[in-house]
């Protein structure tokens, strides 16, 4: 019998076992733990979710950007919803009927599935809506009125680079679940980079309800409750005033302008033109649609997104490099006859000659940096090509070029240096020379920069050899700013070889008139601005007219970069645009009047829409 | 007809808990689906109202059992009761009706009946008549298949209707068959297959290895002399085992032959494996022989449970297994039911908030709170003391169960009581298992209190029939 006696008890033994794992369990679910107590699937509470302020924007001189304003959304509780007058609710909210009740519909139909939880039903009503709806509140049961704020927008300037905030949609949140339907998310600019800093964080009180679904008592006095706490302030770098003033100077023009202060890397100004209007921002979703199909792309942010060739200005990389590979002195003399021959060729345009490196800067000449490039490639220092142009490559990426700079623009791109891979495509493995590669030498070909890249090379050279990261944020106690925005990026080329580049940057700007220097005409007496112009070929139409410049020559304040698309050479418009900015910035003021009212009453918008066409 | 001076030997403690039970359904059924404009407790319109006439019928059937009908006809009729109830598993197939995607019910008008809920008696009578024949072994080949075709041939008809859940209760026979003699190694198989099965799925099948071939050695060192010695060598082994995982990841090595870490593990168990064949043959040892084969097929399982898993079990029993398992959670999904139900035994916290007071279990969040999720009304309305007293009153019967079944004179009466004992364990474990959620969600009835006719009218007969044939030990 022993036996039937030992498996008797083994068996009751296990049953005991699983009891006890039962009553184990069951204790921890209904006396230790909290977590199935308190939860937002919990029937017997009511959420009412408390909405934080976001975050205000400020600029750098103190100047609200951004701030809220209250409004209101109608929420709807479907399980609480009874019988209403459809109508009447359609009427206050003027509403299609037949939507309301396909929306109810699928309600009931998911009724389950929701329980209890609340969805925006009518967002941003307007205040005379709403005291209409809070008169007969009382008649609609289950909808309700919840206070949400939404951005007004001061000063009318910034409108891209601020960003705009819309409701999360159902692919944002899947990705990010720690989002609610019907919460505000911020989208582009600062609004999108620096959400985590300006959205606060919501709270709620928890409501008790009774088995008759009526809301009995605020749970256990609140203790659970948590208040909202709002989204921090942030101060952008921008400087309002300027930004906009640029953004009327850019008044139908196609390009983008950006202005860095070289000893923080602070964005000064970033503007992409056309860009959205600011009051269109705080109702993106009424113009989406408008802003979606203008031709001009407003939503595109052209100075970080667009990477354009960047034509002459990048002689200013070349001549540096071929200094810092000794390849070229300032004493290195060649001389111009309307272009340089060899090969395909590359056309000049009339200058004085023969020159040296100073006069190369000043007067933009071709074949002097044809000569230049062909010996930085073909340096005897290296066994090939090959080698020659993977070491001009490591100097121009230096530079920050062919990659993203690592700003807090969220949309900024690359743009492209080539590969010695991408010439073998072209030409067959090794099979091509510096002469294959030429365009290179003046900034056009296979380069794509964006006019962010542009500023901080301008930035760079007025810093003679390292450039800070470009931001939009500047540090607060609240809100510390990223420690890579703070450190240098030093370049490859040594600071001494700057001076005559700088040298020649100066002269271009700053020599009289019929020197042959190409931006005499938008010097300002004590300003000291050294800057060149650009004039880049493209496949869609006429040249985009650029310019970058900083000022002043020693202990400069300001770097800008100005890229007007289809618009000719780059004296005629980019450069006068920087100059009138860096004149406004750097005093205040602006002396040439008639130069200004020629620039803002200027429409080059036909230019563009013809090759768009 | 039993003598009267019989009554008191009746076992009225068993009949006693199970009107307490069937009470306790009674009034949680009524509160999980109170309705304020049907208070009355009678109203026929609602299912407490229907519970009651299911209750007070079944009490009847009870009372038919106990004193009318000759307990001589369960063992006379037992062949032609398993025969009929397999017609009726196969004939609700073609002319039942379908309800929540299985074709498992008869509906004669609104009376529903489910056969398989009647098979599991008649599978049990079955059973009892074939191994309580004089001359039956259960350890002979001939019996033992004899044996399981009565168990798997009703399992395989559920299965086709769409109710596995169902089917697995009986898996629960096999507690039966232990006593009567099956080798505990079936038992432990089974235990060890389910625990591989698991583990593969929540980890993955390289942990279940580490496991299988730690089981493996510790076998081994309980069925040699040297114990110690075998722990001793676990140890190490097991550290080599985890450590395989990493070789792939040495950069010298991958350079030289790049593996899989699974090869890299079979590598470090091949030897084991084959140790084990070659000391099967040298010691002609039977038990070495089993050893090995479970080594080997085991190995087989843990790879063929991904395949099984994906290509076998139906979407929603695989989600409701890595449910529980914590693969991909989906509380709006799959872990629906028992996330509300985990609130709503939790919400009840230590004394319950009261009768009719539940706020969880209103208002259908709990889906089949009056059938399947019952215990989330007694847990939030009784809290964990009402919770208790109710696992309390199971483990009463189940072990009551088994005490009578062990005196039973009868082999016969002894095995219907072994069987009894282990299909209401089994509804009971998955049952308040799923609503705990430490078992899958699978739709089976908590005895005697769940809502509906069909499951508490087999549940008494199934238990009546037994109290009926433990009153003649007396004799």
């Amino acid at each position: 019998m022993a036996f039937e006696f030992r498996r008797k008890n083994i068996l009751i033994m296990g049953v005991l076992a699983i009891a006890l794992i039962f009553l184990i369990k069951l204790f921890n679910l209904q006396v230790i733990d909290q977590e199935y107590k308190i939860t937002a699937s919990n029937n017997a509470f009511r959420y009412d979710i408390l909405y934080p302020a976001r975050g205000l924007i400020l600029d750098r001189n103190g100047k609200i950007l951004v701030s809220n304003i209250s409004s209101h959304d109608i929420i709807i509780t479907p399980i609480e919803v009874r019988e209403f007058d459809t109508l009447d609710l359609c009427n206050i909210f003027h509403l299609e009927i037949a939507n309301v009740r396909a929306k109810l519909k699928e309600y009931h139909l998911y009724r389950r599935r929701i329980g209890y939880q609340s969805f925006p039903f009518v967002k941003q009503i307007s205040a005379q809506e709403y005291s209409y709806f809070h008169e007969k509140a009382y008649k609609f049961p289950g909808f309700s009125a919840i206070s949400r704020t939404t951005r007004y927008y001061p000063f009318n300037a910034g409108g891209n680079l601020l960003g705009y905030i819309t409701e999360a949609d159902t692919s944002f949140l899947r990705r990010n679940p720690s989002y609610k339907i019907g919460d505000y998310i911020g989208r582009t600019g600062i609004e999108q980079s620096y959400e985590q800093i300006l959205k606060g964080k919501k709270g709620y009180n928890i409501y008790l309800r009774d088995v008759h679904n009526q809301v009995k008592s605020s749970y256990a006095g609140g203790k659970y409750d948590l208040p909202a706490v709002h989204g921090k302030t942030i101060i952008s770098s921008i400087d309002a005033q300027l930004q906009q003033y640029v953004e009327m100077l850019m008044t139908n023009k196609v390009g983008s302008v950006v202005a860095i202060e070289p000893s923080t890397g602070d964005i000064l100004t970033i503007v992409s033109s056309p860009g959205i209007d600011v009051a269109k921002l705080s109702e993106i979703n009424k113009y989406y649609g408008e802003i979606l199909n203008d031709p001009l792309k407003p939503m595109f942010n052209r100075a970080t997104m667009s990477p354009y060739p960047p034509g002459s200005v990048f002689k200013l990389v070349n001549a540096l490099i071929g200094l810092e590979e000794g390849v070229l002195t300032s004493e290195t003399t060649y001389s111009c006859h309307g272009g340089y021959h060899v090969g395909r060729g590359v056309n000049c345009h009339s200058h004085p000659s023969p020159i040296n490196l100073t006069q190369s800067i000043m007067m933009s000449c071709n074949t002097y940096y044809c000569i230049v490039f062909r010996n930085i490639i073909d340096n005897p220092k290296y066994n090939s090509v090959r080698e020659g142009f993977l070491r001009w490559k490591e100097l121009v990426e230096s530079f920050g070029f062919g990659h993203k700079l690592g700003s807090d623009l969220p949309s900024e791109q690359a743009g492209k240096v080539p590969d010695a891979q991408d010439y073998d495509k072209i030409h067959g493995k090794n099979k091509w020379s510096s002469l294959s590669i030429l365009s290179l030498a003046i900034g056009q070909g296979e380069l794509g920069t964006t006019p962010l890249h542009l500023a901080n090379l301008a930035a760079t050279i007025a810093n003679r050899g390292y450039y800070y990261t470009p931001h939009l944020i500047k540090g607060s106690p609240d809100t510390l700013i990223n420690p890579e925005y703070t450190k240098r990026h030093y370049t490859l080329v040594d600071t001494s070889h700057f001076y005559q580049v700088i040298d020649g940057m100066y002269k271009a700007v700053n020599s009289p008139p019929g020197s042959g220097a190409t931006a005499t005409r938008v010097a300002v007496p004590g300003l000291d601005i050294c800057g060149k112009t650009g004039t880049a070929q493209n496949p869609h139409g006429r040249d985009h007219s650029v310019f970058i410049c900083f000022a002043p020559r020693d202990n400069p304040k300001i770097a800008v970069a100005v890229y007007i698309e289809n618009s000719g050479y780059g004296a005629t418009w980019a450069a006068p645009i920087a100059s009138l900015l860096v004149e406004k910035y750097l005093t205040g003021q602006i002396s040439r009047d008639y130069l200004e009212k020629y620039i803002v009453e200027s429409n080059l918008l036909n230019n563009v829409l013809k090759n768009r066409q | 007809m039993i003598a009267n001076q019989e009554y008191r030997k009746l076992d009225w403690w068993l009949v006693l808990a199970y009107i307490v039970l069937t009470l306790i359904g009674w009034i949680n059924i009524f509160s999980s689906v109170y309705d304020p404009d049907h208070t009355q407790i009678f109203d026929v319109s609602q299912k407490y109202g229907q519970q009651f006439i299911w209750i007070i019928t079944a009490y009847i059937i009870a009372f038919l059992i106990l004193f009318i009908l000759n307990p001589k006809i369960y063992r006379a009729l037992a062949w032609l009761g398993y025969g009929t109830s397999l017609l009726l598993l196969l004939a609700v197939i073609f002319l039942g009706v379908e309800i929540n995607g299985s074709n498992s019910w008869f509906a004669i008008g609104s009376i529903r009946f489910q056969p398989a809920e009647l098979s599991k008696i008649t599978t049990t009578l079955a059973l009892a008549a074939l191994m309580s024949k004089y001359g039956f072994r259960l350890k002979s080949i001939e019996g033992f298949i004899q044996t399981a075709l009565i168990i798997i041939i009703p399992m395989i008809i559920i299965v086709m209707q769409k109710e596995t859940g169902s089917a697995l209760v009986y898996t629960a026979f096999i507690f039966m068959l232990y006593r009567e003699g099956l080798s505990g190694w079936y038992l432990a198989l089974g235990l060890l297959s389910i625990i591989l099965f698991l583990v593969t799925l929540s980890f993955s099948p390289f942990v279940a290895i580490i496991i299988l071939t730690s089981v493996i050695i510790l076998a081994r060192g309980f069925t040699s002399k040297y114990l110690v010695r075998h722990i001793i060598l676990l140890i190490p082994y097991i550290y080599i085992m985890i450590i395989s995982s990493k070789i792939n990841k040495i950069p010298f090595i991958n350079n030289l032959v790049d593996l899989p870490k699974e090869a890299w593990l079979a590598i470090v168990i091949l030897p084991l494996i084959i140790y084990n064949i070659i000391q099967s043959f040298k010691k002609q040892s039977t038990k070495l022989w089993y050893i090995s084969l479970i080594f080997v097929t085991s190995i087989m399982f843990i790879f063929s449970v991904n395949f099984f898993f994906e290509k076998i079990l139906q979407d929603h029993q695989r989600a409701r297994i890595e449910n529980l398992l914590g693969i991909n959670v989906d509380l709006k999904g799959a872990g629906y039911n028992v996330h509300q139900s985990k609130i709503a035994i939790g919400s009840g916290g230590f004394t319950g908030k009261g009768f009719l007071q539940g706020t969880q279990t209103k208002f259908n969040f709990v889906p089949e709170q009056s059938t399947d999720f019952i215990f989330c009304t007694i847990g939030e309305e009784w809290g964990f003391l009402g919770s208790s007293v109710l696992i309390f009153l199971y483990l009463f019967i189940i072990i009551r169960i088994i005490n009578s079944a062990e005196k039973q004179k009868d082999s016969f009466n002894r095995i219907y009581g072994y069987s009894l004992a282990s299909i209401i364990f089994m509804h009971f474990f998955i049952n308040i298992g799923m609503t705990m959620g430490i078992m899958p969600v699978i739709g089976i009835p908590l005895p005697f209190v769940s809502y509906g006719g069909s499951s508490l009218w087999s549940f008494t007969i199934f238990l009546f029939i037994f109290i009926r044939l433990d009153l003649d030990r007396h004799h």
